[in-house]
């Protein structure tokens, strides 16, 4: 008996690896890939990278411009705007992740539900996600800060709410085209439970896309929690956000144009790196591409 | 003893347009290490009869009533889903007639031939020597690598190979093979019809092989039924059947059979009309409609008619040529 086969998580792990490494060989996914870990590394050495205080007000040293001591200068109240794109790059990976992972898991289950449950279970939900599809971001959001203030919380609540419908729509559709092939009617006639055919058969087949899609979307949730802290509906104003950055930038525009683009230049970076890597993870998880 | 012996099975689907009764009074005998072969046109009921036996009939479906009796002591049309749940796999197994869709594209056939036993209870290594043993049974070569490999990776025939040696692994008593040399070209469907052959005698189960390729029933098979629009209209051993038929409809299936055909010709010999729409059965025989011996006592409802021991048609005309034969 080879090796691999006496030890199959070893085989699956030499797939993952393949296809890392056929990631590594698209110069798209590639340049994608450094701009999404710079993010992250910036974010997670943010307190190794700068000695700033990124919410100490300083009101002596307002609208420096960019420095050796202030790598992108400071802003209206002299607080240093390199710490405080750093810190909130962890904010925003902090929303994007943490709303991302509880969409992902809360799209799935109700997807399966739909797609696999009864008829009338499956109408009433697509209800359910139209109406709840049928929000403006915005409204929604204004909604809910309006009872329960703005925070953090009700950012990444925004989110999910946002997110759950399309996510759960589309597990929903690829179940019903899923539940209907024939190794599933096989799985059956070899009397496999529900609960065997959802979770061995349904799910591998259905998750990689999403999965890809939800990595497309992060981009997408930053732009979510920069525009809700824009408007101050997001995270409270000491606490550093790009979409507070930019908020404050909005107002110096014509004197200080180093705010805004302090703001906005990591945005930028991370939905361009996040959209270029989802879009090559999307071509190399193609099972139909494996073994090229 | 007989492996599987359904009798009287009647199958209803409710429809938007009325009641439609699929299969009627359907009768016949699985014994124990034989193949039988279940032969008829598309539409005929096959698939129907599978899922009733599977006990997994479409939410409109219904067995009014009959019985499957499955070695002898459990009714399948009366045991619990759960109950239903246990045997199939086990007990009762199916290859299907597509082996593209039959298995799972994104897990290696490794992972689907480990996660098939989960209800032996044994390591992931028996499992996956298991899973060896029987590929290499199936002939597929170089088992080893194969189940690091995708169902993608290997052709038709291989993957065909793969799905019989999954429905075997558990050694079931019942192999439910539905037309699973179809999909296969001429070549192919010699040797998995071999491979068949040698894998039922050295397990010993017995096979109910659906198919309309009657070359295929009469080299596999030892036994055959006829159906035609949800009724079986004969069936006997192939021997019987195939040199004697008394049914008109298994003689012009037989004639149709381009294999038998003497003469060079243009067309092949078709069975003129169509199946009847069963929302509205006709009053007697259900083939008299495209019936070239047909005759006034054919609008009467017909039994089974024993033709010679393990041998009926559903046909009166079998008590004619047995009156005929009385008094010549």
């Amino acid at each position: 008996m080879s090796e691999a086969a006496s030890n199959p998580p070893a085989a699956a792990r030499s797939e993952l690896w393949k296809s890392f490494r056929r990631l590594l060989r698209e110069p798209l996914g590639v340049f994608g890939l450094s701009l999404v870990v710079l993010v992250i590394l910036a974010a997670v050495f943010a307190d190794v990278l700068t000695q700033w205080d990124p919410t100490r007000i300083n009101p002596r040293d307002r609208f420096l411009g960019p420095s050796g001591e202030h790598l992108l200068g400071t802003d209206q109240l002299g607080r240093d705007l390199f710490a405080r794109v750093l810190h909130g790059g962890r904010i925003a990976l902090y929303v994007a992740l943490v709303s991302t992972a509880i969409s992902l898991a809360i799209g799935i289950v109700l997807g399966l539900i739909a797609g696999y449950g009864p008829r009338w279970l499956d109408n009433l939900m697509i209800l359910l996600f139209d109406a709840t599809k049928s929000f403006p971001t915005v409204m929604l959001a204004l909604a809910l800060v309006t009872i329960v203030g703005p925070s953090l919380t009700a950012v990444v609540v925004v989110v999910i709410i946002v997110n759950v419908p399309g996510y759960a729509r589309i597990i929903r559709t690829q179940t019903i085209a899923i539940k209907s092939s024939e190794f599933v009617t096989a799985a059956q006639s070899m009397g496999a439970s529900n609960a065997r055919i959802l979770g061995v058969h349904i799910m591998p087949n259905v998750i990689g896309p999403l999965v890809i899609l939800a990595s497309m979307d992060i981009p997408v949730v930053i732009a979510i929690e920069a525009g809700m802290s824009f408007l101050g509906l997001g995270v409270r104003p000491p606490t550093p956000s790009w979409g507070s950055i930019l908020n404050d930038g909005f107002s110096q525009i014509r004197d200080t144009a180093w705010i805004a683009i302090a703001g906005g230049l990591p945005i930028i970076i991370t939905t361009l790196g996040f959209t270029f890597l989802g879009e090559t993870l999307r071509d190399v998880f193609d099972p139909r591409l494996k073994g090229r | 003893m007989t492996t599987l012996s359904v009798s009287g099975l009647n199958v209803w689907f409710s429809t938007e347009d009325g009641p439609l009764h699929a299969l009627k009074d359907v009768t016949f005998d699985i014994p124990e290490r034989r193949i039988v072969g279940i032969v008829g046109e598309s539409g005929c009921g096959k698939s129907t009869l599978i899922n009733a036996i599977l006990g997994l009939l479409a939410d409109n479906g219904e067995i009014r009533n009959g019985e499957i009796l499955f070695e002898g002591q459990s009714d399948l049309t009366k045991l619990t889903r759960r109950e239903m749940q246990d045997l199939r796999g086990p007990r009762i197994s199916t290859v299907f007639q597509d082996p593209m869709g039959a298995l799972n594209p994104v897990l290696s056939v490794g992972e689907q031939m480990i996660n098939i036993q989960y209800r032996s209870g044994q390591s992931k290594a028996e499992k996956a020597a298991r899973a060896i043993e029987m590929l290499k049974l199936v002939r597929i070569p170089d088992a080893d690598s194969a189940l690091n490999r995708y169902p993608h990776q290997f052709s038709g025939g291989m993957k065909q190979r793969i799905a019989i040696a999954m429905s075997l692994m558990m050694e079931p008593a019942l192999l439910i093979a539905d037309e699973p040399t179809t999909a296969l070209d001429a070549t192919l469907e010699v040797a998995t019809i071999e491979l068949l052959q040698d894998l039922q005698e050295q397990i010993g189960c017995s096979v109910m092989f659906i198919s309309h390729h009657l070359g295929v029933i009469a080299e596999l098979c030892q036994d055959v039924v006829v159906m035609y629009a949800g009724e079986v209209v004969e069936r006997g051993t192939v021997r019987d059947v195939f040199h004697d038929p008394r049914h008109p409809y298994t003689r012009r299936l037989l004639e149709c059979d381009p294999a038998r055909q003497t003469e060079r010709t243009r067309v092949l010999p078709t069975i003129p009309g169509e199946i009847p729409d069963l929302r509205h059965r006709p009053e007697g025989c259900v083939f008299a409609p495209r019936c070239l011996e047909r005759h006034p006592g054919c609008d009467m409802a017909q039994s089974e008619r024993m033709v010679a021991p393990g041998h009926a048609a559903r046909c009166n005309l079998v008590d004619q040529s047995a009156a005929e034969g009385e008094s010549a």
